[in-house]
């Protein structure tokens, strides 16, 4: 398989904050790829770098072969983009965006017709072709944009946080057209998320990014395999810690306020076996959960900090008003 | 180039269709010099004839509010490339494969559009109210008008890749586009004004008001070719620094 994108060391300071510290990425062709990571980790100023927006401090990188520093046009050919915040004009109807969009790439016309046609019913919105954008809900608009964003047959298409701001259901019904679309139109597909349910659930390979830093790079099954299997949270009087130690399965023990987080393999079979050995023991267990792991105990494990923990600042505040009053 | 030329039509396309899409806001922009030309031309009409022993006041206001008109509305619809920053809009313009100086001259050409649209209407409006104007002067007019609209929807994008949002909007409108206008003499020719008389020959916009009186009613005070070369030499200045600026930001 060979990679549509690849970087070497890339970086982009602001003054003095290092955003992105010397990435190295290979995305390959084809690849559903996730960039996960908190607010202000450098994602978005990744894949503005990527698809030449910004320009690197150092290091390059190659879209679709091209240089994003010295072949910016033939890499804005081989792109299409969906930003962070709506960037439709809402004067405008569906079919014109759309139309503005072809026009701007240099498809002929009558290719430009086809084409519309195309991604219009690709995410089903041929039926409001001709309504002001102005009129659509918030997940109309990004499925618009995404649209937009294939027209020109791009090689990768960038979705910078593609569901922020939308609610569960319609989250759902773009994860379905992203998957859709990155099948059909063959099309590489690069995303950007802070959530991680859509980390998961649609990524191939998911990057983990810090501070500007990748921290971990694999399939999400296998960062979640990382940890050492699923997690039991167990409430039990101490005394029992010492006999758990002999079940096999159990590869790691952490006590935290009186509660016991035991990572173990095959964890379903484990928990009858703790039963066990607390009824022979006349050990008290006052609550056991199991769970499976998420990309959130991953990032947890590798930063020590939790994503959800990030405040939001006040930038980030005052996006989310304007987007909320602009969806 | 055949890409730039379509992503420029383009760009002049969308001007033209927000346009006049936006019917509230032709009338809305049409409103103000409609007023101005109706209550300063008969307010000040008597003045006039007793000062300069005869003459119709609003043969000679008519053509300065078209230069009033084409400086507002073109300043404004280079200025707006801010909103579409605002909105997010001009992210897919800029991340399109097309060079900054057609993504301007877009712009440019769809502001100068919407402008010379605007400036007719008030002409169709001034020959409603009696206004006597020399039509067969209209193809030197438009050419004028051209000139004045393209130079100031330029220095109208210049502006905007200076500023950060539409805060600084005010200031230009107190500080740039009333002083120009009223330097210019579009509303009261100025001819009092003793030693800083030099003042108003400062302003582009007394060239593109005299060359509409010239070409409209016959009554310029400069010779044609002046106000040609000034507006000429505005106009190639303001382009110039505009693609400079509107290239340079991010």
């Amino acid at each position: 398989m060979t990679n549509v994108i690849e970087t070497n060391k890339l970086t982009r300071k602001f003054n003095d904050f290092t955003a992105v510290d010397s990435i190295n990425l290979q995305i390959r062709k084809g690849e559903l790829f996730g960039l996960l990571g908190p607010n202000g980790a450098g994602k978005t100023t990744t894949l503005s770098m990527l698809s030449t927006i910004r320009r690197p401090t150092s290091g390059t990188a190659r879209v679709n072969g091209f240089d994003v520093n010295t072949q910016q046009d033939e890499v804005r050919n081989s792109i299409g983009i969906v930003f962070q915040d709506p960037s439709l004009d809402d004067e405008l109807t569906a079919y014109e965006n759309l139309d503005f969009h072809a026009m701007l790439y240099g498809m002929p016309a009558g290719q430009r017709m086809e084409r519309i046609k195309e991604v219009l019913e690709l995410v089903e919105l041929s039926e409001k072709r001709n309504e002001q954008v102005k009129r659509f809900s918030g997940g109309m608009k990004r499925r618009l944009e995404i649209a937009r964003g294939l027209i020109h047959h791009p090689k990768v298409l960038f979705l910078d946080e593609p569901t922020l701001g939308l609610d569960p259901q319609t989250r759902r019904n773009i994860w379905d057209h992203i998957r859709e679309m990155n099948k059909s139109e063959d099309v590489t597909v690069v995303i950007t998320t802070h959530y991680m349910e859509e980390a998961d659930s649609l990524c191939d390979r998911v990057a983990v990014i810090d501070q500007g830093r990748i921290i971990a790079l694999d399939s999400p099954d296998k960062l979640k395999h990382s940890l050492g299997g699923d997690i039991i949270s167990l409430e039990a009087d101490a005394g029992l810690l010492p006999h758990l130690k002999k079940i096999k399965n159990i590869k790691k023990i952490k006590r935290m306020n009186g509660e016991m987080s035991i990572s173990a393999q095959d964890a379903e079979h484990v928990i009858p076996a703790i039963f066990e050995i607390a009824q022979k023991n006349k050990i008290k267990i006052h609550s056991i959960a199991l769970r499976h792991p998420t990309l959130e105990d991953v990032f947890l494990q590798l930063t020590g900090k939790s994503i959800r923990d990030e405040k939001a600042g006040a930038m980030d505040m005052f996006r989310t008003r304007i987007r909320s009053r602009n969806r | 180039m055949s890409k730039q030329l379509s992503g420029i039509y383009i760009l002049w396309k969308r001007e033209v269709i927000r346009f006049f899409r936006a019917k509230s806001r032709i009338v809305g922009t049409l409103a103000m010099p409609f007023f101005f030309l109706l209550i300063l031309g008969s307010g000040f009409g008597p003045a006039y004839a007793a000062e300069n022993g005869g003459g119709n006041y609003m043969n000679v206001l008519a053509p300065g509010i078209i230069g009033m008109v084409l400086l507002f509305s073109s300043i404004f619809s280079g200025v707006r490339v801010l909103m579409d920053r605002e909105f997010g809009f001009l992210k897919e313009i800029m991340v399109a494969p097309i060079s900054r100086t057609s993504i301007m001259l877009g712009i440019t050409l769809g502001g100068v559009t919407t402008s010379t649209v605007q400036a007719f209407l008030l002409l169709g409006v001034s020959l409603l109210f009696g206004v006597q104007l020399n039509l067969y002067g209209i193809p030197l007019a438009v050419l004028f008008m051209f000139l004045i609209s393209t130079s100031f929807v330029s220095l109208g994008i210049a502006l905007a890749s200076k500023m950060d949002d539409m805060h600084g909007f005010q200031l230009i409108n107190n500080f740039l586009m009333m002083p120009i206008l009223l330097l210019s003499g579009a509303l009261v020719p100025l001819n009092n004004l003793g030693t800083w008389q030099f003042i108003i020959y400062l302003d582009p916009l007394t060239y593109g008001v005299d060359a509409l009186r010239g070409s409209l009613i016959n009554a310029s005070q400069m010779p044609l070719w002046l106000d040609f070369a000034v507006l000429a030499g505005f106009c190639i200045a303001c382009i110039t620094i505009g693609a400079f600026l509107f290239s340079q930001r991010e």
